[in-house]
């Protein structure tokens, strides 16, 4: 699979074709978008787009690391980390679109199968 | 905060705009980032995060109620890591 990356201009590439907005105001919507949810998020909200997923702040205690390659030990301190939860739609979604890919593709050579 | 709210925020910071058309950039927005996981490609917004799909292969699962087994087929898990920015944002608390 042709796997490629989406970035912000593919975002705003997007808003500017479906909304009708000009380039630059669909680039400063997609920006204030991502920042309205950063700014949620870092202030310990959750944030949750219905059919899509919801974003949450989990509070982490502290704990004893290692640093794996000296075998240190290192203390781990409380700190907060971002979850993601996708909605049961998107799961579906995806699985749905990329099994139809997986079925349209020739099959891969089985392992062990005659060579061609 | 919720996609109403986000949407009546978006709204409150863009007076020049229609309801509707805010509605459709958050709209557009996601199902960008939805149809591109679809195709199974990746979607890395610097600063904020990186949304991609994680395959998970067939297994054979079981039902823990009786303990039988079942056939679980091949499928694929969104997974989405946050950015740099965003983390330590979560913990100056700015």
């Amino acid at each position: 699979m042709a796997e490629r990356t989406l970035t912000r201009a593919d975002l705003s590439e997007a808003v500017y074709q479906e909304v009708g907005l000009s380039r630059h105001e669909s680039a400063q919507l997609v920006e204030i978008v991502l920042k309205q949810i950063s700014d949620a998020l870092a202030q310990g909200e959750s944030v949750k787009i219905s059919s899509f997923g919801s974003f949450s702040v989990r509070q982490k205690g502290q704990r004893i690391g290692r640093n794996p390659k000296t075998g240190a030990v290192v203390p781990i301190m409380p700190r907060r980390v971002l979850v993601f939860r996708a909605s049961h739609v998107l799961k579906n979604t995806i699985n749905k679109k990329l099994s139809q890919l997986d079925a349209a593709r020739p099959t891969a050579p089985e392992s062990g199968g005659q060579p061609a | 905060m919720t996609r109403s709210e986000l949407i009546q925020r978006l709204a409150e910071m863009n007076p020049h705009l229609y309801q509707r058309d805010v509605e459709r950039i958050i709209g557009t927005i996601f199902d960008e980032i939805t149809e591109a996981l679809s195709r199974g490609d990746r979607v890395e917004l610097r600063g904020f995060g990186a949304f991609s799909v994680k395959r998970r292969g067939p297994r054979t699962g079981r039902n823990p109620r009786t303990g039988s087994s079942v056939q679980v087929s091949e499928k694929h898990v969104p997974f989405f890591k946050a950015g740099k920015e965003l983390r330590e944002r979560l913990n100056t608390g700015r």
